[in-house]
């Protein structure tokens, strides 16, 4: 089953004949373990189709199923809980707590999902330690590089075992050795079973997803995937 | 040519039989450039010709080829000498955008959008390898997937911004200021415009 399933999802802002097209007639599915990339120009709806996928907006046409529940069926407080328990955000500014540490900030979805504080920060630790971050555990923000920051915003918005990850230009303010260590983590969360889904600029930190989709005005207008096996890499003899 | 120095430095560590050298070479680029068997003969014979290798013939027939002092000197000469850049390398893709806008300008970003795709594909499929490398640990062939990984982004980046570009020009034709959408228009044409400086 697709955790993640958009149909014909459209979404436009005001009405004619001064109406914007954000997002027009869009469809796709993301697997459990499929890593998604999605490509375009300023303006071509990459940011409002994540939003979407996240519950973050409603479309004003179509259906957004997701782990087999249609959002837009959904009472509010059904939907938060959904939102909460299945998807997890990370963006380009990291945002995480100041005045907490690296373990807390990780710890605090599960408590405020109802966990107890300590298993919460137990599963916190191991979830960091699991992604080389154990290190890193007990200190505050402020003294974490820009890349560990983002790192730690990838485990707050994978634990609990959600099971998709939206993450819009997560490796924007990174520099190169960085933004890569994070494209490395996406992947990792996505080969054991998480579905992730990145909007990205840098064609290098795309190229780390199974499928890149191309957005233009709004529309999805191609997509690329690896052909299978290396011999698609023999272009030609020596 | 390249490969005629490839197989000096295999047979550097040591003698080799030509069908060795053939699958050594390709083991050592990851099975990217398959030589042509007909084509290492040739070279060795070459080689031989010049003095920069020794062949010699066992009982069987089965010729093993084997480095020459002057050889391992030519070796050393091209190590140490930088690989000349062509100043405008003949492309077929950067042709091809010339004439497509000659041609069928209409059609040019769809040129240019199904080329990204292929690129990307290619890219993925270096960046799959590089994963699977890193574990490995063989150096060579990871600089050798940076390299082609860092060409691949280079095309992909320049078509991205080609496609900035065609639409910049797409867009530019004066909105008529009567029209509701002129404000719409000027924002796209901003984003045209960010997106050119963001590509450059």
């Amino acid at each position: 089953m697709p955790v993640l399933s958009m149909q014909r999802v459209g979404r436009r802002y005001g009405s004619p004949p001064r109406q914007v097209v954000a997002l027009d007639d869009v469809s796709l599915t993301v697997q459990s373990g499929e890593m998604l990339a999605v490509m375009g120009p300023s303006g071509s709806g990459k940011s409002t189709l994540l939003q979407l996928a996240g519950g973050l907006a409603r479309p004003t046409s179509g259906h957004v199923v997701l782990a087999g529940s249609e959002l837009g069926t959904l009472k509010e407080a059904d939907l938060s809980l959904i939102l909460r328990r299945q998807v997890g955000f990370v963006f380009q500014d990291v945002n995480l707590l100041a005045a907490l540490t690296a373990a807390e900030n990780v710890s605090l979805p599960l408590e405020l999902d109802g966990m107890r504080p300590r298993s919460a920060m137990a599963a916190a630790r191991a979830l960091l330690c699991s992604l080389g971050l154990g290190e890193v555990a007990d200190r505050l923000p402020a003294q974490l590089s820009g890349g560990q920051q983002q790192r730690v915003a990838v485990a707050r918005a994978v634990v609990g075992g959600r099971s998709l990850l939206l993450a819009d230009e997560p490796t924007g303010a990174l520099d190169s050795l960085s933004g890569e260590a994070v494209m490395q983590l996406l992947r990792a969360r996505s080969d054991r079973g998480c579905a992730v889904v990145v909007v990205t600029h840098d064609v290098r930190h795309a190229a780390w997803a199974d499928r890149v989709l191309y957005l233009r005005d709004g529309r999805l207008i191609d997509e690329a995937r690896p052909l299978a096996g290396p011999e698609s890499l023999l272009w030609e003899e020596v | 040519m390249s490969i005629r120095y490839s197989l000096l430095a295999i047979l550097d560590a040591g003698p080799r039989h030509g069908y060795a050298l053939k699958s050594e070479f390709e083991a050592a680029t990851g099975n990217i450039w398959p030589l042509n068997v007909g084509q290492v003969y040739s070279t060795l014979s070459r080689l031989e010709r010049d003095g920069l290798v020794l062949v010699a013939e066992d009982d069987d027939g089965q010729k093993t080829y084997r480095i020459s002092d002057a050889g391992r000197q030519e070796l050393r000469q091209w190590f140490g000498t930088p690989v000349v850049r062509e100043v405008v390398p003949r492309q077929e893709l950067a042709i091809k955008l010339v004439f497509a806008m000659r041609a069928r300008p209409e059609q040019t970003r769809d040129v240019v959008q199904h080329q990204l795709v292929a690129t990307m594909r290619s890219l993925q499929e270096f960046t799959r390898l590089k994963a699977t490398a890193e574990g490995d640990g063989d150096l060579a062939w990871l600089m050798m997937l940076d390299g082609l990984i860092f060409q691949a982004e280079a095309e992909a980046r320049w078509l991205e911004l080609c496609e900035a570009r065609l639409t910049r020009a797409r867009l530019r034709p004066g909105p008529d200021p009567k029209d509701p959408k002129t404000s719409e228009a000027a924002d796209a044409v901003r984003d045209a415009e960010h997106d050119v400086e963001r590509a450059l």
